[in-house]
């Protein structure tokens, strides 16, 4: 087990001039569960691979414990990896393809066995050590794949999106089994996913990556809380953040014929900041339907999701003044306790908890309460 | 539910439009088919029939479907030094073919995991060479191969086979590699095997399929080729398609004997046929990676 560090780590893709991945920092503890999560091309992947040694390490440095990666053939870093698409091999039994890699290293065929069993045991596969991979379900070639990790008693396991071949039922199930597992095994993992829900639930902290830049990394609650960006702050959460940019007033943000009350501090911080506008950000469980309430937004109702334990409620934003982050209109999403009286297309009231609302650069995406 | 039932409701109807074709249309087809599997099979059928016929019976103005079967004529066959021409043709195609297969599996191995800037001109160029006609070629090739001596030589069979088969195997077994997710290599080689030991137990045994149908393409493409054996072979080398040849055209009128002989120059590609055919129904199976 070791801990391990990205120092200013780039991977340049050959025939690319942006980095897939660039000038990552990272620092991982020993024993810790990290998560690189983002959208597609965000070069998770990449970070993920060039801690396994399958991408050059361009610029910078990766360490696993003291020892620098650079140049380290993959199977002299003491790495397991789990593929998206497990990557077991066809022609072998589940138990050859767990004991590949002891095989390999010339372990002696008894311990070899024991090893494979044990692993086998601890994940349920002891009656399919016969089978090849083929005659499996996913499930099961998930956790062969799984087994075949833990087989080697590595210093790190890598998992590239080991779910996202599972049924939905299936994933959740796995998805808890795996944090178990890691947290019995303590064995520093890295785990790479698109899936902000698997970030948030898996990961003692979490990497959020956006075209190869580390936007932040902190823990899943820090990350909910706190977000330092507009970007990281729209990514994690569901349904998400409802994020606009709207014209500032001594008092508050003027928004869909009312005005978002702000607290003292971050009025004196916009202030400070000199801005006439503000990117806003408010989670749907801090807005709540108003009826007639003063200083509400107000927007029309488009759509109304009960979920039965609670009820999403999608409304259109029309606002000259107010400003979507990405082109089209701005709907915005509240969730609500109770059953909404008002049909679609009819106005809708909806307050704002002041206390709640994240505050960004409305150019640069920054979060603007920083020192607070 | 509402989904369920309203599909239950629609199935009569999708049954009514996806109704198999009629009986009659049915029957049609299948006489059809078999006329014309009868009508590509039948020459085939009557050179094995007629192989095992004495000449008088195979020489009848009315065919003879029921006649006492000999031997006598593959004897005479053998007699009149087949055997070497078929010797030829085996040590021709058993060596070209192994050769082609040491040769091609590890330049498609690299041109499709190893995939580098150039490998779409290497391929190009591999297929290119396909482009020239071998007639076109004959003369310089016949110039080269008489200047060092090796007319009539089987070697220079051995050589020109390995070079006419190379191309298309190194480009039907870069297919075979392609389907290979490149991800099982990588999980070998973060097992801990080095690149021989992945390529040999895991790479190998998944596209082994494709490379026998790629060996049973060449076995049958040196075993029939004729024009460069027969512009570079005289007696020594002469491979069975010459020979065949021979029979042809000095004993043209003995239908039986020119049957026995190329029966017996047919009969090891369909053995080999017969043999690879487990492997190339079985397919690839990809199965347990997806």
């Amino acid at each position: 087990m070791a801990s391990i560090t990205y120092e200013n780590a780039s991977c340049i893709y050959p025939g690319t001039d942006t980095p897939a991945v660039d000038s990552l920092d990272l620092d991982i503890e020993d024993g810790e569960f990290v998560v690189l999560v983002g959208p597609s091309g965000s070069g998770k992947s990449t970070a993920l691979r060039m801690l396994a040694g399958l991408e050059t390490i361009d610029r910078g440095a990766i360490r696993i414990g003291e020892k620098n990666m650079v140049g380290v053939a993959p199977k002299d870093r003491d790495i397991a990896m789990v593929f998206q698409n497990y990557a077991l091999y066809p022609n072998k039994t589940v138990g050859e393809n767990m004991g590949f890699a002891l095989k390999m290293r010339g372990v002696a065929t008894e311990e070899r066995d024991r090893k494979v069993r044990d692993a086998a045991a601890l994940l349920d596969l002891t009656e399919y050590l016969d089978r090849k991979p083929g005659k499996l379900s996913g499930g099961q070639r998930q956790r062969v794949a799984m087994g075949r990790a833990i087989v080697r008693e590595p210093q790190v396991f890598c998992m590239d999106e080991p779910l996202s071949n599972l049924d939905a039922k299936l994933r959740v199930q796995t998805r808890t089994e795996i944090a178990a597992l890691q947290r019995r095994l303590r064995t520093t993992t890295v785990y790479v996913t698109h899936d902000q829900v698997e970030a948030m639930t898996m990961g003692d902290r979490v990497a959020v990556l956006r075209k190869g830049v580390l936007q932040q990394f902190s823990t899943p609650a820090e990350l909910y809380e706190r977000p330092c960006n507009a970007f990281v702050a729209g990514f994690i959460g569901s349904p998400a953040m409802n994020l606009f940019t709207a014209p500032l007033k001594d008092d508050g943000v003027v928004v869909g014929g009312g005005t978002i009350p702000l607290t003292r501090e971050a009025l004196s911080t916009l202030g400070a900041a000199g801005l006439e506008e503000v990117t806003i950000g408010i989670r749907p469980e801090h807005l709540s339907v108003a009826n007639g309430s003063a200083g509400a937004v107000t927007v029309e109702l488009g759509l109304v999701e009960d979920l039965g334990s609670e009820t999403f409620v999608y409304g259109r934003l029309d606002d000259d003044g107010a400003q979507p982050l990405e082109a089209g209109h701005i709907t915005v999403v509240a969730r609500s306790e109770q059953r909404v009286a008002q049909r679609i297309g009819e106005p809708l009231q909806l307050a704002v908890q002041a206390d709640a609302v994240h505050l960004f650069h409305p150019r640069t995406g920054e979060r603007l309460d920083e020192q607070s | 539910m509402t989904a369920q039932m309203s599909a239950a409701k629609r199935s009569p109807e999708s049954a009514e439009t996806t109704r198999r074709p009629g009986r009659r249309t049915g029957a049609a087809l299948t006489t059809l088919t078999w006329v014309i599997a009868v009508g590509f099979f039948f020459p085939v059928l009557w050179m094995v029939l007629t192989a095992f016929k004495q000449e008088k019976d195979a020489a009848t103005e009315t065919p003879t479907f029921f006649f006492s079967p000999t031997l006598d004529q593959f004897r005479a066959v053998l007699d009149s030094g087949v055997g070497t021409a078929l010797l030829n043709s085996l040590f021709a195609t058993v060596v070209s073919t192994a050769l082609v297969l040491a040769l091609g599996v590890p330049a498609a191995f690299a041109l499709s995991l190893r995939p580098v800037r150039k490998t779409k001109d290497a391929l190009f160029f591999f297929i290119s060479t396909k482009m020239l006609p071998v007639v076109a070629a004959i003369i310089p090739l016949y110039v080269i191969v008489g200047r060092i001596g090796m007319l009539d030589n089987v070697l220079t069979l051995v050589v020109l086979y390995t070079a006419m088969n190379l191309p298309i195997a190194i480009w039907m077994m870069r297919s075979f590699f392609l389907e290979v997710p490149g991800e099982l290599l990588e999980a070998a080689s973060m097992d801990g095997a080095s690149l021989w030991t992945s390529v040999r137990e895991v790479i190998l045994p998944l596209v082994s399929p494709g490379i026998a149908a790629t060996a049973l393409i060449c076995v049958i493409f040196s075993w029939n080729e004729f024009f460069l054996a027969v512009n570079m072979t005289a007696v020594e080398a002469r491979t069975v398609p010459v020979a065949l040849v021979g029979f042809m055209s000095g004993q043209g009128l003995f239908w039986a004997k020119l049957s026995a002989a190329s029966v017996m120059a047919a009969l090891p590609v369909v053995i080999c046929g017969w043999i690879a055919q487990n492997k190339l129904v079985r397919g690839l199976s990809f199965g347990a990676i997806k």
